[in-house]
């Protein structure tokens, strides 16, 4: 049996100075990942704070968009779609929505990579993935 | 007297639907339970411990309500449904600082009255909450992050959706002796997998009840204790802990009980095989799996053969759990569950727990609790209670 990803409409993600660097990255079709400089790790989700030392001497790069379903879920119901964590290939695991899929045939493993969607009204686009 | 402070009042809210009454008033209500239960008075309570839930800023507007006049010691630890647990290590630390003598900790809310979709409906925790940015727009609720849990549990370890049915199975088999509980029909296995998938791989039987009410508990010291005429469960092990995200380090094979649990036991000078009965948090059948094994009652990963065949069905298996029946049969109130589970393991202490599902000898019990989102951001609390 197959159940195809219902094609729903994000809602738009709150923006604000923080963030601002993600998503205008998602607007230039660029997933952003926060890089900090005093250890050399990357970090999701983006922010101008460094998780590992509090710091603000980070950067923000750009990650390859491609990743592996770390662990997902179908919200079932008349619309159902997939809420997923996808490990990317530089490292951090972020949650996401994997789309136009047959939910039914899901894998924890699959590799994915990543597309943008627009979100409800003027909000800025968002992440998702398809299976590469 | 062992022990730095007892637990010398429990109350549990009878009702499950409070479209007659005020969250306040629920409050209020279990307050004066748990004070006619430990043979006190308002008057007698120096310390106020309160969560999310209580209406206002903090509790000032509950400590108004209540007309509390001698505080002098608050504490508003916020920690979703493992708030309350928290509370009780944080109300014996008052205590042996000579902070306060009698403490209070009260939780209610009506969220059944209020028509709310506690777990399928996309909810926010307020405005410029820096996660909710990434994570709204997916439409993530709390089922189908837990559901992730799940998902990579039995992923990495093998648990079947048989293993985590045995979880409801165990609660329904204690619900059926509970006259309050919302749930008290036995389920099987078969019940639990061919009920309707919500967020795969939870069935709707694998997700706890929403129900109205709440809960108190007194906190005093040893003296205080000892003048009344209730048994002596003491406080012996308490710990805390918090979990998160990681910066994009997700790790989803534990919770924050990995670290708690260890705090509570190194503490109380015990191991998980001296533990006689266990209140753990079930919001879904998947969050007592993961508990379980992060409490050390098994390897991590074998928590799904652990609960399987009635392993925590009272008179059955070596581990009885939540006999009230939990948070998946009985009630969840306010959709936080720390407090029950603290009371459940309060009545088994006593020897007061339903004939039926009450471990003999339980002298050393334990609660656990975790509160926020499984999958993302929580808090867990562990304690363990000792009849004198």
């Amino acid at each position: 049996m197959a159940t195809m990803s219902f094609d729903r409409t994000p809602a738009a993600p709150s923006e604000s100075p923080d963030n601002k660097v993600y998503f205008d990255g998602c607007r230039a079709g660029k997933l952003i990942l926060g890089k900090c400089l005093d250890t050399g790790k990357l970090f999701h989700y983006p922010r101008h704070v460094s998780p590992f030392t509090l710091s603000n001497n980070v950067e923000f790069v750009e990650a390859s968009g491609d990743g592996v379903i770390y662990s997902y879920s179908v919200a079932r119901g008349k619309e159902p779609f997939c809420v997923a964590y996808v490990t990317l290939a530089e490292g951090p695991t972020m949650l996401t929505n994997i789309v136009e899929c047959d939910l039914d045939a899901l894998k924890v493993g699959q590799k994915v990579k990543v597309k943008f969607r627009a979100t409800e009204g003027d909000g800025a686009p968002v992440p998702v993935f398809v299976l590469a | 007297m062992k022990n730095p402070a007892y637990i010398v009042g429990a109350f549990e809210h009878p009702t499950r639907k409070a479209e007659t009454k005020s969250t306040a008033q629920l409050h209020a209500e279990v307050a004066y339970g748990a004070l006619q239960d430990a043979g006190l008075t308002a008057a007698d309570i120096d310390g106020y411990f309160c969560a999310g839930d209580a209406p206002g800023m903090g509790g000032l507007s509950m400590i108004d309500y209540m007309g509390l006049t001698k505080l002098r010691h608050y504490d508003t630890t916020e920690s979703g449904g493992s708030s309350y647990v928290i509370h009780v290590g944080h109300a014996v630390e008052a205590i042996i600082a000579g902070k306060c003598n009698v403490a209070l900790i009260t939780l209610a809310g009506r969220p059944r009255a209020e028509g709310m979709q506690t777990g399928t409906a996309v909810r926010s925790a307020g405005v410029g909450v820096p996660d909710e940015s990434f994570e709204l727009p997916y439409g993530r609720t709390i089922a189908t992050m837990h559901a992730n849990v799940a998902m990579r549990h039995m992923y990495e370890f093998g648990t079947t959706s048989e293993q985590l049915a045995w979880v409801k199975v165990a609660a329904s088999h204690h619900a059926q002796h509970n006259p309050h509980a919302m749930l008290p029909k036995v389920v099987t296995v078969e019940d639990v997998v061919n009920s309707p998938m919500v967020a795969d791989p939870l069935h709707r039987l694998d997700c706890c009840v929403i129900s109205d009410g709440g809960g108190a508990l007194i906190v005093a010291r040893p003296e205080i204790a000892k003048s009344l005429n209730r048994p002596k469960v003491g406080v012996k092990g308490w710990g805390e802990a918090y979990k998160h995200q990681n910066a994009g380090g997700i790790d989803l094979t534990y919770s924050a009980t990995k670290f708690s649990g260890p705090m509570a036991f190194n503490k109380a000078g015990v191991k998980p095989a001296d533990i006689k009965y266990a209140s753990i948090y079930d919001s879904f059948t998947i969050s007592v799996v993961v508990q379980i094994e992060d409490l050390g009652f098994c390897e991590k990963g074998q928590g799904g053969k652990f609960v399987a065949d009635g392993n925590l069905i009272s008179g059955v298996g070596k581990l009885p759990f939540n006999t009230d029946g939990g948070g998946l049969c009985n009630n969840h109130p306010s959709n936080r569950g720390g407090m029950t589970k603290v009371i459940e393991a309060v009545r088994q202490a006593r020897g007061e727990a339903h004939p039926a599902v009450q471990v003999k000898n339980a002298d050393l019990v334990l609660a656990n609790g975790k509160g926020g989102n499984l999958g993302s951001r929580h808090g867990c609390g562990t304690v363990i209670l000792e009849r004198e």
